[in-house]
């Protein structure tokens, strides 16, 4: 459960609790999340996975009644304190949500409508911009001719691939992503895995999954959470080979959820 | 025994059936009169002169109702000045900040309120607080009072149509960093703007036709208008002085501004359903 002496902690949570009003949902959350590895978060729905994520780039401030309290320490900085600026914090930490969500606009204004929110580019570099964060996004040489169509015009997968492209077009340093492919095919379910692995090399990211066949595959580091507790976080081999706790044994062998 | 019932259930069933149809023919067949009786009787007294010319005295033949058209174009086109800027921001402040709060329920029930609310109750009030004061009727009065009828349909479908565009695309633009106003003018409200579009159509479409509000405001004039601040020609008001006057060549020209009316809001429906149809194809 501890992974304190891990390299590179990139967050570390402490003692996380969260409140709906006046009904909590995640209980002294602690763990730490590290720097350019996947992390997933399994567990049954309702759990507190995706509540949690929401918590590092303080989503659910946007509604009233939701509180977090304890710390999140990013890079040292608590950013639970609402002293830290939420739009440089969402800069830094950019999300993927489990329905893909093109923008009512081109292709290309998709990807530039990050970058014009954080600078002042010269239309070739903004170019250069969209064209380089497509490719990261493995979306490049499927769309090059059409970056004037609708993001819309998109298929499922390559939408949710564009929303990939745009969040890192900003260059963020985490990435979260709250069910990616729940949505989507096998096939267009493999290529966002793929490019999950391609991603970590510059980003550190952390993924809530429903199948943990998919936590299996892509994370180095997996969570287990249960009614808004964490109940075990070790390496991805650990907890599906042998696992410490018996209701995460519980789980992962399919007696339970 | 069970023939009986069958038979009895079948008989039940037929005549229901027949009843059901009829009262939908019924339906069908008034609009169609309608319909009808103001295409056969209206379309002919289009021409050019209708158009362009004014209105003659009794007697005189030819004449037109330019002025009258003019004036309704006018007086509609300066209460959707009025009420469009107010409604959509009225609208966004429902959807985006008074959800649940109880300056917001209020404002959101008054404005259902209003919308049935009796045009002709509107003309009077706007008759008390302008025509009164100011002594006169006016084309200013007449903007006002349709802009007060437009005021809640305006409201009403912006609110509807922003909480239509989904949570997950306002909070991924906030994702990326995006300022809440950002947010709403570059993405929830491109998203929406088919629909905005449709409830503002909708409502001029509403007001266009009204004449109980205007026969208080800006009563009518055999003239060109000159300002907007005095009594101004309109379409529906002339319609009906002229259906209720004894003579032919009136009673001709109000089938004229009926069949102009009528063509003009269906027209306005037919547009607002592309638009709407053209917005669903989309995912």
């Amino acid at each position: 459960m501890t992974n304190t002496n891990k390299p590179d902690v990139k967050i570390a949570v402490r003692n996380l609790n969260f409140f709906y009003d006046n009904k909590q949902a995640l209980f002294d959350n602690t763990l730490d999340i590290v720097a350019n590895k996947v992390t997933a978060f399994i567990g049954p729905s309702g759990c507190g996975k995706s509540t949690h994520i929401r918590c590092y780039n303080r989503m659910f401030s946007l509604y009233k009644g939701h509180r977090g309290e304890g710390e999140i320490l990013f890079d040292g900085e608590n950013i639970l304190d609402p002293k830290v600026p939420e739009l440089q914090l969402r800069h830094r930490v950019g999300m993927i949500f489990q329905k893909p969500t093109p923008f009512p606009m081109t292709v290309y204004d998709n990807i530039a409508y990050g970058l014009r929110l954080h600078g002042n580019y010269p239309q070739s570099e903004l170019d250069d911009r969209v064209e380089k964060a497509l490719r990261d996004g493995a979306l490049w040489n499927e769309v090059k001719d059409s970056l004037q169509k609708p993001g819309t015009a998109l298929s499922g997968g390559q939408q949710q691939r564009l929303c990939i492209a745009r969040a890192i077009a900003v260059q963020p340093e985490v990435i979260l992503m709250d069910e990616p492919c729940s949505a989507l095919d096998p096939i267009a379910t493999a290529k966002i895995e793929e490019l999950i692995d391609e991603l970590k090399k510059k980003f550190t990211i952390v993924i809530v999954t429903h199948s943990m066949q998919q936590a299996a595959r892509v994370s180095d580091y997996t969570a287990y959470f249960y009614l808004g507790k964490l109940i075990e976080y070790d390496d991805t081999q650990v907890i599906f080979t042998s696992p410490q706790n018996q209701k995460t044994e519980d789980y992962i062998t399919g007696r339970f959820g | 025994m069970l023939n009986s019932r069958t038979f009895r259930r079948q008989f039940i069933n037929r005549f229901v059936l027949i009843i059901s149809t009829l009262a939908a023919l019924l339906g069908i067949v008034m609009l169609v009169w309608i319909l009808g009786d103001v295409v056969l009787r209206g379309f002919g007294v289009i021409n050019w002169d209708f158009f362009t010319e004014l209105p003659v005295p009794p007697g005189e033949t030819g004449g037109g109702l330019a002025n009258a058209i003019v004036g309704t174009l006018v007086m509609t086109i300066a209460a959707a000045l009025m009420a469009v800027p107010v409604g959509v921001m009225a609208g966004t402040y429902l959807s985006e900040f008074g959800k649940h709060n109880l300056f917001g329920r209020l404002v959101r029930s008054l404005s259902d309120i209003l919308v049935s609310a009796p045009s002709i109750v509107v003309g009077v009030f706007v008759y008390l607080i302008m025509v009164k004061t100011m002594g006169h009727f006016s084309g200013w009065a007449g903007s006002v009072s349709l802009a007060i009828l437009m005021l809640p349909v305006v409201i009403r479908t912006t609110e509807e149509m922003l909480r239509l565009v989904p949570g997950e695309m306002r909070e991924s633009a906030l994702a990326l960093g995006a300022p809440y106003w950002n947010m709403m003018m570059n993405i929830v409200f491109r998203a929406a703007k088919n629909g905005m579009a449709t409830g503002i159509m909708l409502a001029v479409a509403r007001v266009a036709g009204e004449t109980a509000p205007l026969l208080f405001t800006a009563m009518n004039s055999p003239y060109w208008m000159q300002s907007m601040n005095e009594p101004m020609a309109n379409l529906t008001v002339t319609l009906f002085n002229y259906a209720m006057s004894p003579y032919n060549d009136w009673q001709e020209l109000a089938w004229g501004a009926a069949f102009l009316i009528t063509v003009s809001v269906l027209c306005v429906n037919i547009i607002t359903r592309l638009i709407l149809s053209s917005g669903r194809s989309k995912p």
